[in-house]
């Protein structure tokens, strides 16, 4: 089954700088040993980027620290190796036979293989500062005094493009946002000028401009120093702005193993060709799309929704800050409309939904059917709650997991009133079909269920009492990038089939193009650029816009060097 | 900041204190009558009698006779000023019989203080690190034992142990020469002999609990990320675990004191009474079954005041040991 | 997590049952799934409902009267049962004692205890010293007695007065286990509706009792409780005493309770199914009593359990200062009161078999309160 595909053309003059041979990684079970990496060869090239892609659970992970020799417990290396060639005078180093506790391998942890992690938060000690960490890692290879070390570690610092590193490199990591606790772990992972990086997912927790940034961040710094790097990644976008080679991974394989450019234009795997399907789909509107007629009238009316969040402390409770996590939001949903709302973590575009639904108690006015939803008294509220549903982001945590399906689909039917018995029975069977589910699982819990599924069985307990207006918070986000597609067009065929009117918020402009037909943008609890979606990704006005828009990835490696970076950095930043 | 963190803390004991007072006020006030009464009791067993007017007579000396709130600020009012007020059945003032009882129980709760930490620190990283080994289903078991035999049954065990195959009486702080002798080296050697039986019997119980908490903080950390960093750095097995989860478990670790000293408090009282050490317990006991008002009230409230003083410095530590705290 | 659905590897036909059976298990099967893997909370399990099964029937369990003085068995020493009966006709099973004779030295006249060679057989559920089950139900079988009715044993041996001890502690069970769960069940209410409201309504209410809780927390209990109990008058009947020492036992333990509570409520009120349920239209009831309070309780319950223990340590602790039950109630601490004695225990050590109870049971609690609150999240592993 794996395919070995040593492409010809991959040819660096002195061979791969580091090669997995045929690597075998079991993990230990009560029933015996369950092989997750299953024989899987590539190559890591001088100055060159290799992509390793796949959705969760291919074993990307565990490959990137077999290499370092710090299989995860309680896996096992039963085959194959893995073999470093830094010197091309030099004997090559089987890295797989070292003593995984012995000094051999440690000089090369972080001295000749330097590695950065996922969430840069957790990844770095709550406990030491910055500093520290860098100058323990400079110490640990290096013979050179604290003083000397001190020096390098605000270089590095400097390197990565962090203001201040003199004052920095005091700092804890909690005190730094995403973007500059992922530079300083990729200071700490360069302090010692390593022959290869290994990036696991280094960008899958960040914002979109901080993606594109830290991006062009490793570019930079691969052609000063010549590291080959290792990405790994779930992203078909990054993969097109960075990649050298692509390895595709599934369920412990390696299915693909190619040049970026083959990978994009021919892909022969049909696992690849399927993931690049995914995201090619998303590249353009949804054919289905069907837009509101001009005659549409609106009906839901948002004007000057604030909403503040207090933080309290101390004993008796006093405010000490306040944060305005709405300030001043207007907009209007016409009739059969699907407006996107966009914006990065901190923007406000869920506690914008929150507000609508009426989770918050915000100030200003929501207008629907002639009520304003602020004022409103709790007889009207919960009318407007049957008309006004809600589809959240996470499918494993909305839904209760002590129900069943159908206790948790029939619930807004109970409590309103609606139906009971056979007739409770029926209805919910229909709304599983709508949602293309099966009736018989109407007795299972939602743990029988995959991601895609729950999202479907949340859909359906928003459809169940026939809504006018939906607000969607996310639905895809939690998705692998296969199922996104499935549930969007699930959705836009029950907004034809109903007449529904969305409010959909997303931070992914790749489906608020599929799905929205007009767009907002959000920054910093204020809507800084409203209309229509295509003119909003063609032409866009504001420069926090134009940031976002030129951050997100390229679909093809083709486009390299076409798309010119904003940065937007207001004074407040 | 940190100081004035800790400025505002301490700041905040006052009322905390001031709660404390009111509430061993109340508790000494609890029972029904008053110490003349349990006074008029005692005297009836041996066939005497106390005429009418000089049972007033002592009322109004003790100030027995006034309205409750009175003669809580009036006790407040002294306390302030160190006067603890007179015992009624030693006839002695109580600042005299507290203080060196105090002294003995505060030693007595630090030395088991330290005994539960060198112990349950290194147990319980072991336990963690070596999960599921040998080593540490003994020390989980162990843990289990100490922590479901009371004190006292401990106390008692050791004792029988000591008279059957030892035949030595192994109570008491001190040797019969040092009993009422001044402080002196001799004397303190002594203490320190006589002391570890009662600070095994107190620390049993603590250091079991401390070992499943640095346990299951320590396994909690083990497999956080920044454990995998400093592993991928290329520091050795000991020292990433030493150097980082160690020492982010040890904050929870260092707050325990908060918990950890009213437990020993409390447990001294039962252990003193029942190897009779010369701590507060057993003259508590004693004030408060004769309700010997001033004397257990000072004692309740100064055993309560220890605990809450354990609470402050468990979190001043915690502010220097833990950034995230002092960011915050 | 879903790993029955996910893995290809064994037979179709078992994982499809398997997966079926997954699918429409109930969160409470699941966790009596993952429960019951657990081996010690098993363990556990099985001495708790014995103990409880004792404090049940006790006076059916004990086969004498717990109070009956006998003057001729002070500090009787305790006997082995022995099941197989070698005699005349051969081997047969039959539990019998050997019978004890009183013998006083001439010179020190200290009192012994000498094997006298006859056997003393036993008989299950035969009848013995009549009794009133519950003080209600008039009865005269014992799970054990003596075939002779004349004929008087002791397993645990006889104290001063020479009352049988194995009797006196299935009572004393009945007192400490029952106290125990009495205690949680007070501290339980406390707990769950001030945690509850803390919890759930927030803000100055929350700070309140929050403060309040911090108090109590740093109050050393055992002064208080000291301090209280020293307040009960001695002569009160047992069981008024009872109750006032399980309240003032659980009034400094529910705060524990009450902080788990407040946790889970504050962190579960802002859980995306519990807004969903809100804007599915349901009332603040049915928030709080079908969609909050299910998934609270296997967490509750595993708290309770843990809590118990606690409870009985104190109860024991007290009595055994003589400030919790006063004889003639008969509780593990009264009883082990009479092993303060020095001189007592070290002539009698089966004064300390009421200990042993006191660790059995506190284990017990402890493994089982453990697995449960392992297994209470069966998503999380």
């Amino acid at each position: 089954m794996p395919q070995i595909l040593m492409n010809t053309d991959m040819n660096s003059a002195a061979g791969p700088l580091l090669s997995v041979e045929n690597l075998n990684v079991g993990f230990l079970q009560r029933t015996g040993v369950v092989d997750v990496l299953h024989g899987i060869s590539f190559a890591l090239y001088r100055g060159q980027t290799t992509c390793v892609v796949g959705e969760s659970g291919s074993g990307k992970s565990v490959t990137a620290r077999t290499i370092l020799n710090m299989v995860p417990r309680p896996g096992k290396i039963n085959g194959g190796r893995v073999v470093f060639h830094p010197d091309p005078k030099g004997s090559p180093i089987v890295l797989t036979d070292l003593d995984p506790r012995g000094k051999e391998i440690r000089a090369i942890r972080g001295g000749r293989v330097g590695m950065i992690f996922q969430e840069p938060m957790s990844s770095l000690s709550p406990v030491h500062t910055i500093g520290n960490q860098i100058i323990e890692a400079i110490r640990l290879h290096e013979n050179v005094s604290k003083k000397r070390a001190h020096a390098m570690a605000v270089e590095a610092l400097r390197q990565v493009e962090i203001p201040e590193p003199e004052k920095a490199v005091d700092r804890y990591a909690f005190e730094f946002s995403g973007g500059m606790r992922q530079r300083a772990m990729i200071a700490m992972a360069l302090a010692c000028k390593p022959d290869v990086l290994i990036a696991d997912e280094p960008t899958t927790a960040l914002d979109v401009t901080t993606q594109a940034e830290i991006l062009d961040l490793m570019r930079g710094l691969q052609k000063e120093l010549g590291m080959a790097i290792m990405f790994i990644t779930h992203d078909m976008g990054v993969v097109a702005e960075i990649a050298d080679h692509v390895v595709v991974m599934e369920k412990g394989h390696v299915v693909e193993n190619g040049d970026v450019r083959q990978i994009f234009d021919a892909p022969r795997h049909p696992y690849t060709q399927k993931l690049l399907a995914a995201v090619k789909r998303l590249e353009s509107p949804a054919p289905g799309k069907t837009s509101p007629p001009a005659s549409a009238k609106p009906v839901l009316k948002v004007r000057d929704l604030e909403l503040h969040f207090e933080k309290k402390e101390g004993f008796m409770g006093r405010k000490t800050s306040i944060v305005r996590a709405v300030n001043g939001v207007n907009f209007e949903l016409q009739e059969g409309e699907a407006l996107g709302i966009v914006g990065e973590s901190g923007s406000g575009k869920t506690t914008v939904g929150r507000c609508i639904a009426r989770v918050y108690d915000p100030k200003g006015e929501i207008e629907y059917n002639g009520t304003n939803l602020i004022s409103a008294n709790a007889a009207q509220l919960k009318q407007m709650r049957r008309e006004l549903r809600m589809i959240f982001q996470d499918p494993f945590a909305s839904l209760n997991p002590r129900m069943t399906v159908k206790q948790i689909i029939a619930e807004p039917l109970i409590v309103n009133g609606l139906a009971s018995g056979a007739d409770l029975d029926t209805r919910i069977a229909k709304l599983l079909t709508d949602v293309g589910l099966s009736p018989d699982m109407m007795e299972r819990y939602p743990h029988a269920f995959s991601g895609g599924q729950r999202q479907r069985i949340v859909v359906a307990r928003a459809i169940a009492l026939d809504p006018k207006v939906v607000i969607a918070d996310e639905p895809t986000s939690a998705l692998d990038v296969s199922i996104r597609t499935q549930v969007l067009d699930l959705l836009l065929d029950l907004k034809a089939r109903l007449n529904l009117s969305f409010v959909f918020i997303s931070h992914d402009m790749a489906v608020i193009r599929y799905f929205c037909d007009r767009v907002a943008v959000m920054h910093r609890g204020k809507m800084v650029e409203i209309g229509q979606t295509d003119q909003i990704i063609d032409h866009p006005q504001h420069p926090y816009t134009k940031a976002l828009l030129s951050s997100v990835p390229i679909s093809h490696p083709s486009q390299r060097g076409t798309v010119q970076r904003h940065r937007y950095h207001p004074e407040t930043a | 900041m940190i100081w004035t963190y800790i400025f505002k803390r301490v700041l905040w004991m006052i009322p905390f204190l001031f709660a404390v007072s009111l509430v061993a006020f109340l508790l000494i006030q609890a029972p029904p009558g008053d110490y003349l009464t349990t006074y008029v009791a005692k005297l009836a067993e041996t066939n005497e009698a106390l005429d009418q007017a000089a049972l007033d007579n002592l009322r109004q000396r003790f100030g027995l006779d006034q309205p409750l709130y009175v003669q809580y600020f009036k006790w407040v009012g002294n306390l302030l000023t160190g006067d603890f007020g007179m015992s009624f059945e030693w006839r002695q003032p109580v600042s005299d019989l507290v203080w060196g009882r105090m002294g003995l129980t505060v030693t007595l709760s630090l030395a088991t203080l330290l005994f539960t930490w060198a112990v349950a620190f290194p147990i319980g990283v072991y336990s963690a690190v070596r999960k599921y080994s040998i080593g540490d289903y003994i020390a989980t078991t162990i843990g289990f034992i100490g922590l479901a035999t009371p004190n006292f049954l401990l106390a008692l065990i050791l004792m029988y142990v000591g008279v059957v195959h030892f035949g030595a009486d192994v109570g008491g702080l001190f040797s019969s020469e040092y009993k009422n002798a001044p402080w002196s080296w001799g004397k303190f050697f002594d203490l320190c002999q006589h002391l570890w039986l009662p600070i095994i019997v107190l620390g049993t119980g603590s250091t079991a609990s401390l070992i499943r908490v640095m346990r299951a903080n320590l396994l909690d950390e083990l497999h956080r990320p920044y454990v995998e960093t400093a592993r991928a750095k290329g520091l050795s097995e000991f020292w990433v675990i030493m150097k980082y989860p160690v020492r982010v478990a040890l904050n929870p670790f260092v707050s325990t004191i908060g918990w950890v000293l009213p437990n020993l408090v409390s447990g001294a009282v039962v252990t003193a009474i029942v190897l009779s050490l010369p701590t507060a317990g057993p003259l508590m006991l004693q004030a408060l079954l004769s309700q010997d008002m001033y004397l257990a009230g000072a004692f309740v409230l100064l055993l309560s005041s220890l605990t809450v003083i354990g609470m402050l410095i468990s979190d001043i530590l915690l502010v220097l040991l833990d950034p995230r705290v002092r960011y915050e | 997590m879903s790993d029955v659905i996910a893995s290809p590897q064994s037979s179709p036909q078992s994982t499809a049952d398997a997966q079926d059976k997954y699918a429409v298990a109930s969160q409470a099967q699941l966790t009596w799934w993952a429960f019951k893997r657990h081996r010690l909370a098993m363990v556990g399990l099985v001495v708790i409902v014995l103990f409880y099964l004792i404090t049940l029937f006790a006076e059916f369990v004990a086969p004498a009267n717990p109070t009956k003085q006998n003057r001729r068995a002070v500090f009787h020493p305790p006997q082995m049962v022995h099941v197989f009966d070698r005699s005349d006709e051969g081997l047969s099973i039959r539990p019998y004692v050997y019978e004890m004779k009183r013998q006083r030295d001439p010179e020190t006249l200290a009192i012994s205890y000498v094997p006298s060679g006859d056997k003393i057989y036993l008989s299950f559920f035969g009848k013995g010293e009549a009794y009133k089950l519950w003080g209600l139900i008039p009865m005269e079988r014992h799970l054990i007695s003596t075939v002779n009715p004349r004929d008087k044993f002791f397993l645990f041996g006889a104290d001063r007065l020479g009352r049988d001890m194995f009797s006196r502690v299935m009572y004393g069970t009945r007192i400490s286990m029952s106290i125990g769960l009495v205690g949680v069940a007070i501290s339980l209410v406390l707990g769950v509706t001030l945690g509850g409201i803390s919890g759930y309504y927030g803000g100055r209410v929350d700070n309140a009792i929050q403060r309040l809780i911090e108090f109590i927390l740093s109050l050393p209990t055992i002064p208080v409780w000291l301090a209280l109990a020293a307040a009960l008058p001695p002569d009160w009947p047992i069981y008024k005493q009872y109750f006032v020492i399980t309240l003032i036992i659980s009034l400094v333990g529910w705060t524990e309770l009450g902080r788990v509570v407040r946790g889970r409520f504050l962190a579960m009120k802002n859980d995306d199914f519990v807004i969903a349920a809100r804007l599915d239209g349901a009332s603040e009831k049915r928030i709080i009593f079908r969609h909050m309070l299910p998934s609270l309780s296997s967490h509750i319950i595993a708290s309770v359990t843990l809590a118990v223990p606690l409870m009985i340590l104190a109860e024991t602790g007290l009595s055994f200062l003589g400030l919790g039950l006063q004889p003639p109630a008969i509780s593990w601490g009264v009883l082990l009161k009479e092993a303060q004695n020095i001189l007592s225990i070290s002539q009698a050590p089966w004064l300390f078999i009421p200990g042993a109870f006191v660790v059995v049971a506190v284990l017990a609690f402890n493994f089982l309160g453990d697995g449960m609150r392992d297994a209470a999240d069966p998503y999380e592993h």
